[in-house]
């Protein structure tokens, strides 16, 4: 029996109110909001955050492989599940495997690692931002997120909270929506078109799929249709034969649609609200149909989310749309007049791979004296080659003192930087992120989050930030 | 382990300084042929009677070349030095020192710098390949952090920080106003001080010390042979230099009140020196102002105030020119603006005036003390060079 050991959602920090939009274009918008990663991340390293909390909700499991998919690769060529297989510091005999490009990979990756019985331990990780031209229904309903799920045998070390019953998934080629390759916005066909095509394509699998699952809709308990065509994903909806109060909150008002990420998403919602043996169904539209149908055991009874989804979905903060415009690179404000980061040299970055990628420092057998980043001198005492590694991704850390930068480089002046004193020793200056410049202090407790500090010549310089930590769910400031 | 010094074997014979400005018409060649130019002439001497040339210049040339095609040096020994913003001291501690070996006679150090060829303001450095992990701020940003941590350990509060900054600045820049050399020449009241746009932290622009293009150079010879180029020569009776190992930025124990590089440096240059109350001894000092919270540290740094007790000093007047311990009278790096590799000479410079009694009467310090202080730093706090030298008119 296959099933799930583990599951995070990863929604960022700020939120766009879907009515800014209107506001400034006069059209355009709607109600609610959107999930909007933030300047510095992207789809690899949204996906890192979903899968430490992933990894963190399922203590016992060693993924034998990672897959990603997204339809935002930050790479292409390159594997971008390589970069994250590096920030969750994996064994170098795991594998790291990408599904490229297309909306559907994200359910096609979960459904296909669920496959077979005795196929190991896999770390699926979706993640997706979704753009469109300012004004446009893409631009209001995409949501920026990502989820991880730890797909694996029942064992021991990791029991299952959720075992795989059954799915399904149809194919059909035919075009809805498309992007082509290097373009920033999708383009829809009519979209009485899709609606009609995806209605019987999503009632064809779920039929099968409640099959496979040998169940009937009635013992259904949470089901989510999930799809960048909403009309289509309500039509369904109403078509399951599924008790009204087994429709889950699909997110899109909140977070909005996150693309390839968003079976995974309101999976880990749907499981992080369910109660032991009960029924959870994800129906993913795009490109066809895919069902998937899962029971709770009762290992979920004592089971916790690292962090669930409805908390950081109470936890954000507003963006203003200028901003939010900046980030998607839909405007270019005037950046500050310094020059630009150079590159990252592909050498040094590959040296010191597990301190760039997985922030572990070096730690003095003697003085117990913490480097970051690692260092083969002691600077207590002057060991030379006698320090053992010291992981503190994990590890909360205190802002000793911090200070504005007005003027230096950035996407998203000003810059907010810290020195960080770590739970158990270690000290560190670094960037702070998803945070109010005006609510800083010195005392605050952060966490570390991996990020992307600058793009230059197509190279991403991936490192660590800090954040906040816990931010309390009544927060929300405006930046 | 020792650091002897050089006390009263070398003696700096012949100075020159440009103005320090942006000075778009002019070339890094220029400011060179014109600091040096000035430099040979008052020692009386010409570029084939010096032996060796040090130049010191951070970012804007490489190698000895850099000064000899300007000067059109003929096979002497040239050689580049660059030691962040100390870079200029660097140049003069190593002719010093290589006159002080008796390798050569006479040597000369020229410090320039032409920054504002960029396109951008501000000092910014040559990107060296890396991991892409060390985030550089500016440098106003790491040393923000600096007042804050000083006021919280000595219970000054903010406004109170504020004001002791601003004196800092109104000093500095009332002195520069009486410097024709100076690139600011304007005095500017406390109120626009601390009304000026915030640039990092709570410092604002009148906090941070200008960019400028300047040179500036130095003549040495053995102390027994100076009175043969001028009657009124200075003694070097002190050259130190510390560097730190950077790890003030991950020992959990650096606390942003101070600079242990300075404070050790300045310790062995007083020990060099004999120097034991520098702040009774010294007729001035010239310190590197980068950022006002910088100079209120180094005075406790150089040893001209108990810790914890600077920011009081600064506002009794006791660094103002008239003060007991006049500090930065020419104005500092807050009027003149930062040339790395000029502005270490430059601090020299205005000892060469100052002790020598040549300097404009508006400025003029009127002292019987004979010795003088500069000091220069680089890079930031918890990673940093220091440089401090002791300077006198009276040979040992």
């Amino acid at each position: 029996m296959r099933g799930i050991a583990g599951i995070a959602g990863y929604v960022p920090y700020r939120r766009l109110s879907r009515a800014e939009v209107a506001q400034v274009f006069g059209s355009g918008g709607g109600r609610g909001t959107r999930s909007v990663a933030s300047h510095d991340e992207d789809t690899t390293t949204m996906g890192v955050e979903a899968a430490r909390l992933a990894l963190r909700s399922a203590p016992g499991a060693a993924p034998d492989n990672i897959w990603f998919a997204t339809a935002t690769p930050a790479y292409l060529d390159k594997t971008n599940a390589t970069t994250i297989h590096a920030a969750l510091r994996q064994p170098s005999d795991a594998g790291a495997f990408d599904f490229g490009g297309a909306l559907r990979s994200g359910a096609g990756a979960l459904r296909a690692s669920l496959g077979a019985d005795g196929t190991g331990t896999t770390l699926v990780v979706l993640a997706d931002m979704r753009d469109g031209l300012p004004t446009s229904s893409d631009e209001s309903a995409g949501g920026d997120g990502a989820a991880a799920i730890v797909v694996g045998d029942e064992s021991p070390g990791a029991p299952l909270i959720a075992e795989y019953l059954g799915g399904a998934s149809v194919s059909d080629e035919f075009l809805d929506r498309w992007r082509a390759a290097g373009d920033r916005r999708s383009r829809v066909w009519e979209e009485r078109f899709g609606e009609t095509r995806y209605v019987p394509l999503g009632a064809e699998a779920w039929e099968s799929a409640l099959k496979a699952a040998g169940i009937t809709p009635e013992q259904v308990d949470h089901v989510a249709v999930t799809g960048m065509h909403t009309r289509a994903a309500r039509a369904l909806t109403r078509k399951l034969g599924v008790a009204e109060s087994a429709v889950s909150d699909d997110l899109a008002s909140t977070v909005g649609q996150t693309g390839a990420a968003h079976p995974g998403l309101v999976l880990a919602s749907m499981i992080e609200q369910a109660q032991p043996g009960q029924v959870i169904a994800v129906v993913a539209l795009a490109d066809g149909a895919d069902v998937l149908i899962f029971r709770t055991t009762e290992a979920r009874s004592a089971w916790s989310a690292a962090e669930p989804v409805a908390d950081q979905i109470a936890g954000a903060a507003d963006l203003d749309y200028g901003r939010f415009l900046s980030w998607r690179g839909m405007v270019t404000p005037e950046p500050p007049r310094r020059p630009e980061p150079p590159r990252v040299s592909s050498t040094a970055a590959w040296r010191n791979e597990a301190w760039k990628f997985g922030f572990v420092g070096s730690q003095d057998r003697t003085s117990g004296a913490v480097h970051l980043p690692p260092s083969r001198v002691s600077m207590k005492g002057g060991a030379v080659d006698d320090m053992d590694p010291i992981d503190l991704a994990d590890t909360r850390a205190t802002i000793a003192t911090y200070t504005i930068d007005h003027l230096s480089y950035s996407a998203s002046p000003p810059v907010v930087f810290a020195i960080l004193d770590f739970d158990g020793g270690g000290r560190f200056p670094v960037e702070l992120t998803d945070v109010d410049p005006e609510t800083v202090d010195i005392g605050d407790q952060v966490v570390m989050t991996f990020r992307k500090l600058y793009t230059a010549d197509g190279i991403h310089d991936y490192f660590w930030k800090a954040k906040p930590a816990g931010v309390p769910a009544a927060a929300t400031t405006q930046q | 382990m020792a650091s002897h010094g050089i006390k009263d074997r070398v003696a700096i014979v012949g100075m020159g300084c440009t103005r320090f400005a942006e000075h778009w018409d002019k070339s890094l060649d220029d400011l060179i042929v014109d600091a040096a130019q000035d430099t040979f002439d008052s020692a009386g001497l010409t570029k084939d009677d010096v032996d060796a040339y040090w130049l010191g210049t951070a970012q804007s040339g490489m190698s000895g070349i850099t000064l000899a095609r300007p000067l059109q040096l003929e096979g002497k020994p040239v050689t580049r030095v660059e030691n962040y913003c100390t870079t200029g001291s660097e140049a003069l501690r190593a002719a010093a020192y290589a006159v002080a070996s008796g390798a050569y006679d006479i040597a000369m150090a020229v410090g320039a710098e032409k920054v504002k060829d960029s396109g951008y303001q501000g000092l910014n450095a040559f990107p060296i390949p890396n991991d892409g992990t060390s985030r550089t701020l500016t440098a106003a940003a790491m040393f923000s952090m600096v007042a804050p941590a000083y006021g919280r350990k000595y219970g000054v509060g903010e406004d109170q920080l504020t004001e002791v900054l601003a004196r800092i600045s109104w000093k500095n820049h009332q002195n520069g106003a009486r410097n024709p050399r100076a690139q600011f020449r304007k005095e500017v009241s406390t109120e626009t001080i601390c009304a000026s746009p915030r640039v990092a932290g709570r410092l604002g622009v009148f906090d941070c010390a200008g960019v400028a293009d300047g040179a500036a150079a130095a003549i040495v010879v053995r102390a027994e042979d100076a009175t043969r180029y001028t009657d009124k020569p200075l003694y070097i009776k002190a050259l130190s230099f510390s560097a730190g190992s950077g790890s003030g930025l991950i020992d959990p124990e650096y606390d942003y009140t101070w600079f242990p590089e300075c404070a050790r440096a300045a310790e062995d240059a007083y020990r060099q020196a004999g120097v034991t109350d520098p702040r009774h001894e010294l007729a001035m000092a010239e310190v590197h102002d980068c950022f006002t919270p910088t100079e209120l540290v180094l005075m406790e740094d150089l040893g001209f105030a108990e810790r914890g007790t600077a920011w009081k000093e600064v506002l009794a007047g006791t660094f103002d020119r008239t003060g007991e311990l006049p500090v930065n009278p020419d104005g500092g790096l807050k009027s003149f603006g930062h040339p790395v590799g000029a502005s270490g000479l430059r601090m020299f410079f205005e000892t060469w005036l100052q002790l020598r009694g040549e300097a404009p009467p508006e400025r003029q310090i009127y002292t019987d003390r004979t010795l003088a202080l500069t000091h220069n730093l680089g890079g930031y706090p918890g990673e940093m060079v220091s440089f401090v030298s002791v300077v006198g008119t009276e040979p040992g």
